[in-house]
């Protein structure tokens, strides 16, 4: 092969190397997005079941963080999905199904409801406004619309609590459910505001800053 | 041509395009530059930022003036001849020192004229737990309001009212407010925009900005120090009322909020938040 | 008698593969990085209510096994030969790998010739740069629509930090590296550098860094940005270890580099070349090099304490514990503003080393330029509270440091003074190089003003932390570092190599370039004015329009860079036209060599003897006496 044959064949085995080298790097960071999951529909109020362990599934990238699923009314079906499609201008109705110990709020302002319809939730049946702000496990909240609920978690000292994820409703856990109303088209963010994240300074690092977890997206379409 | 002619022509290109753009970047552009007339400091910004744009026009000018006609008048026409040099010029002292003079002069008075605008009301600047230049407007002891930054909200005590603790800001017109600005976790920056008002919110730490209301308005509070996934995020609307909506609607957070008021602790200037222990 | 023919048969591929070079280097900083994860694995984090070690999580582990992979790959390159050598009593030598036979070879492992080790900073440093120029088009993807994702704010923050390490880290040595080691020397009358194994020392770690930072995406990312700011870096995943080893690298590679030059500027002159005869190029290295010396330590000591931090638990950023997180903006803005004259001071000294060349005039105001640059030197010790206007600092301060950072721009306005001087009356040719220089002389002018506008506090207020902020650094140190960056290569590559450079497609990459830079960060002041803080994901949809356009034009940036790469493989691999050995008629020392210049450099030190300017037609003496009337 002449000198000019072996140089463009030279460059164009380097164009392709990179081209495909470009592609990977940029595949690495659309490749960790979580998907995404549509609340299921029921009359006029569209219903959303979730639930929250201490640990993630064994066979997750990370089998030792807590998260926040996607689960079905009766708690299986779990799906690590947190970016929730709900219709614009309508009432939605939340159940949390809360595995999780407590951990306690770094600002106990935090442990009152607001933004749900009628400024309450039902913890276990029982109609509240706040709870211990010292029992609280995790908190569901959307800043952008005002919406913060506290999520009390299961005592120290109960009895069968559950692990990793997925988690059968005959383990410890809460129940909480609680009312709000969507607003209009568009994107907005959900998380946790209690310092769960085992292991991190404040509590605040790993999961609670991890899109996937602690944290998500809100679809109103 | 000889050098005078040169220098001459250079001038009067810079004077007169500096008579026409200076005029309207001081009345025309800089009125409508951000963060607008909405409050005293923020005001103040603006008439500061019409200086330095007022001065900066000239300078940029007299560069550009002068790059663009060397460039031109001086350019070797010729390319494919022999490469001729131009005149051995190594320097001249006058200049240099006219230079110096002149350039020191100007950045002089930026620092004194910024100093003194900073000094008068604080621009709306955090000054840290020992403010030093408070608004002169204030008459009566000025309202006080804590913001309260967290990973990834801003909430807001208020230690006149209780210290009852709300999600969202509003603050009466025709006041001055005191934020005490502190965080509960890692550094953030609360900006309210329209008020002119940025004050970094540093944990353990208190930081003082001062604004003086005007008219009812409404602002934009965003984060302005990178503190996580959800900076971006971290952005609310506030709202300048008149007194009387002020009053009502702090009432109605008083009343709102009194079962979580009962668990706050004690209105502190900063906070080290308990519990910090695990997740479960 | 017959001659005896002597073959010398090169030996086979594979058998030249093994030794001291880059490919072993690689294995063995591998090898290093299992040992070091082994050991750190092996180390009890006893559990407090702070730290507590998840499984997958070890700092230590992550930070010991970049240390360890760093030793081993510099281990690998040949590094530890020459002072395992000397402590078993061989005599010291001098060169290793510098002979010009061993073709391509020497560029993959320890060289210490000086122009080698230029070439491969100048290969390294572009292979980083398109990595963060790719990211920056990543970034501008993300922020074409505020309510649609294209990345999840995890990796876009990822990105956004990736953006500024790489390009801040690299860049700065950006100048220095490729061509202060391939200049210096040779304007000084020297054949080598002072340390020259340290020389090619830097340019490894620098890599090894570069390579440590890619890591991170495969650990998580890091949230905090290049400025690393705690306690939020505190609270990273094992990602931000990568940013706190990048940093730390970068670190120890700039000093020595800073250093290197130092010595060698100072000691190595020839003959002559006093301290009013350096070239300008050179005192601008000068005045660089003492800021990577005196400042970059700072930096490896503030990221030892956040490794501290993250490892053995101290608390020294965290104030739960005792700590203050005042203490890390201040220790990193102690180096970080020297940092950015790091990168402002050499586009200043390529600028002026270029123009006489240009206006074949010599350099006007040569004195006043160097105070220009040893005045913005000094000064910029004294100025990095400006980032920490409304951070809560000491309000007492302000008004000094206002002062000291409207002070710095008089010294940097002697620079423009001397470029205006030069132009004057100059016979100008407009090349690419030129071109280059004037594009910086245009964007540095609206940096430099954007400078003044931030460092008044009452206007920082606003745009602190805002895009205005992000507007006046990319239009110093991108329209300032790289335009020159460009002017220089355009300039040295010809002599460095031998082969032209298409001239068209030079300037059609000029003209992309400055136009599409101009459109993408002309905007990003209006934004910052308007409202939009940095390093977000979303922003008030009112600003989508200036963001759209901000974007398209930053694709555009990108497109002019695949001109100047296509310029760069068409003209260097494939026509390699033979360049003259002076093809700008310039009378700067390193043109007097011939093309290639031989690995000795000179063939008899050179003896100084002339200002070095030695252009233009000097006006003609006037006569002391009036000649007397009438023939005598």
């Amino acid at each position: 092969m002449s000198a000019y044959g072996r140089r463009l064949l030279g460059v164009t085995l380097a164009t392709a190397i990179v081209c495909v080298a470009v592609g990977l790097y940029i595949g690495l960071y659309l490749a960790n997005v979580p998907g995404s999951v549509a609340a299921t529909r029921v009359g006029p109020v569209t219903n959303l079941y979730l639930g929250t362990v201490p640990a993630a599934a064994t066979n997750d990238p990370h089998p030792t963080w807590v998260s926040y699923y996607v689960v079905s009314p009766t708690s299986t079906n779990w799906q690590h999905k947190t970016t929730f499609e709900l219709p614009a201008h309508s009432l939605i109705h939340v159940t949390v199904y809360q595995f999780d110990g407590q951990s306690g709020l770094r600002n106990p302002f935090i442990s009152q409801a607001t933004g749900t319809v009628g400024g309450t939730f039902q913890l276990n049946g029982k109609t509240m406004r706040t709870i211990d702000p010292d029992a609280a496990s995790h908190v569901f909240a959307i800043p952008q619309i005002g919406l913060s609920v506290p999520l009390e978690g299961v005592a120290d000292n109960a009895p069968n609590q559950c692990g990793n994820a997925p988690c059968p409703l005959s383990m410890a856990h809460d129940t909480i459910s609680f009312t709000f109303r969507t607003p209009g088209k568009g994107l907005y963010r959900w998380q946790c505001f209690v310092p769960c994240a085992a292991g991190y300074i404040f509590g605040f690092g790993g999961p609670m800053q991890t899109v996937g977890y602690m944290d998500g997206f809100i679809k109103v379409v | 041509m000889d050098e005078v002619n040169h220098f001459r022509r250079v001038l009067v290109i810079w004077l007169v395009a500096s008579i026409i753009a200076t005029p309207l970047v001081i009345f025309v552009l800089a009125p409508i530059v951000p963060p607008g007339n909405g409050t005293v400091e923020s005001a103040g910004q603006v008439t500061d930022n019409t200086v330095l744009f007022g001065l900066s026009t000239p300078i940029a000018l007299a560069v550009i003036v002068w790059f663009l006609y060397a460039v031109i008048v001086f350019r070797e026409r010729d390319t494919s001849g022999a490469v001729l040099d131009g005149p051995a010029l190594r320097g001249d002292a006058r200049i240099q020192m006219w230079w110096v003079v002149i350039t020191t002069g100007i950045v002089l008075f930026l620092a004194g004229y910024g100093s003194i605008r900073l000094l008068s009301d604080g621009s709306g600047g955090g000054q840290g737990p020992n403010p030093i230049a408070t608004p002169s407007q204030a008459k009566d002891p000025p309202l006080q309001v804590q913001v309260i930054a967290q990973q990834w909200q801003f909430t807001y005590r208020w230690p006149g009212y209780g210290g009852v603790e709300t999600q969202h800001l509003e603050i009466p017109a025709d006041t001055t407010v005191e934020f005490n600005v502190t965080s509960l976790d890692v550094i953030h920056s609360f900006w309210a925009y329209q008020l002119g008002v940025k004050a970094d919110a540093n944990p353990g730490e208190n930081n003082i900005a001062y604004v003086t209301t005007k008219q009812p308005l409404k602002f934009d509070i965003h984060c302005a120090e990178l503190c996580g996934v959800w900076h971006g995020y971290m952005f609310d609307t506030g709202y300048v009322v008149t007194k009387a909506q002020f009053a009502a609607w702090i009432a109605a957070q008083r009343a709102q909020f009194a079962p979580a008021t009962k668990s706050l602790p004690p209105y502190s200037k900063s906070y080290f938040p308990d519990p910090q222990r695990l997740g479960g | 008698m017959s001659a005896i023919a002597v073959t010398t048969e090169k030996p086979p591929v594979w058998r030249r593969l093994i030794g001291f070079n880059l490919l072993t280097a690689i294995v063995l900083g591998v090898v290093g990085y299992l040992i070091g994860y082994w050991i750190g694995g092996r180390i009890n984090t006893p559990s407090t209510s702070f730290f507590s070690s998840d499984a997958g999580e070890n700092d230590i582990s992550v930070l010991l096994g970049y240390g360890f992979g760093v030793f081993g790959f510099l281990i690998g390159l040949g590094f530890a030969n020459y002072p395992i050598r000397r402590m078993l009593g061989h005599p010291p030598t001098l060169a290793e790998h510098e002979s010009a036979d061993e073709g391509i070879g020497r560029y993959f492992r320890l060289c210490t010739d000086h122009k080698v080790v230029a070439m491969q900073y100048m290969v390294g440093i572009g292979f980083f740069f398109a990595i963060g120029g790719l990211n920056a088009m990543l970034i501008r993807s993300e922020l074409l629509q505020p309510n649609t994702h294209v990345f999840g704010p995890n990796q876009y923050l990822t990105l956004v930090g990736l953006h500024g390490s790489m390009m801040m880290g690299m860049m700065t040595s950006s100048i220095l590296g490729p061509f202060a080691n391939w200049l210096v020397p040779l304007m000084i009358g020297s054949r080598r550098m002072a340390f020259p194994r340290i020389e090619a020392f830097t340019f490894w770690v620098l890599m090894a860094a570069g390579v440590v930072l890619l890591t991170t995406i495969f650990l998580g990312g890091f949230q905090t940005g290049w400025t690393g700011y705690e306690p939020l870096g505190a609270q990273g995943t094992v990602g931000y270890d990568a940013y706190l080893g990048f940093f730390a690298l970068v670190g120890v590679s700039m000093t020595l580099l800073g250093f290197n030059l130092l010595a060698t500027i100072i000691t190595m002159r020839a003959p002559g070349m006093t301290w009013t005869r350096l070239p300008i190029f050179v005192w601008g290295v000068l005045s660089t090099a003492i800021l990577m010396l005196l400042a970059s330590p700072m930096l490896a000591a503030a990221l030892f304490m956040g490794m501290f931090d993250r490892t053995v638990q101290t608390g020294f950023y965290v104030p739960s514990v005792g700590g203050s997180s005042f203490l890390w903006q201040n220790l990193f803005w102690v180096f970080g503003h020297p940092e950015v004259y790091i990168v402002a001071l050499p586009g200043f000294a390529i600028a002026l080393e270029l123009l006489p060349v240009f206006c074949r005039k010599p350099l006007w105001g040569y004195r006043i330029a160097v105070a220009g640059m040893l005045g913005v030197t000094l000064l910029s010790f004294f100025v990095w509270q400006h980032h920490l206007f409304v951070s809560g600092i000491n309000a007492d301060l302000r008004p000094f440091y206002m002062l000291s950072t409207e002070l710095i721009s008089i010294p940097t306005g002697f620079i423009f003074l001397c470029a205006m001087g030069t132009l004057w009356r100059g016979r100008i040719r407009l090349t690419v190089p030129m071109l280059f220089v004037l594009g910086w002389a245009f964007n540095f002018l609206f940096g430099g003003i954007s400078g003044v506008f931030l460092s008044d506090a009452p206007s920082d207020v606003t745009t602190h932390g805002s895009f205005f902020s992000m507007a006046h650094f990319h239009y110093t140190i991108m329209g300032g570092l790289v335009f020159t960056f460009f002017a220089g290569i355009y300039y040295w590559i010809p002599k460095m190599t031998g082969y032209k450079l298409s001239e068209t497609l030079g300037k059609i990459h000029f003209w992309t370039l400055f136009i599409a830079f101009n459109a993408t960060f002309g905007p990003l002041f209006a934004l910052g004015f308007m409202g939009m803080p940095r390093r977000v994901v979303t922003y008030p949809t009112n600003l989508q329009p200036l963001n759209d356009w901000v974007s398209i034009w930053a694709y555009c940036i990108g497109l002019s860079m695949l001109v100047f790469l296509y310029n760069v493989v068409s003209s260097l691999i494939f026509k390699r036209e033979p360049e003259v050995a002076n093809a700008w008629n310039s009378k700067s020392p390193e043109f007097q060599l011939p093309t290639p210049v031989p690995v000795h450099d000179f063939d008899r030190i050179p003896v100084f003897d002339a200002d070095p300017y030695p252009y233009g037609v000097e006006p003609a003496p006037v006569p002391a006496v009036a000649p007397a009337g009438g023939a005598a």
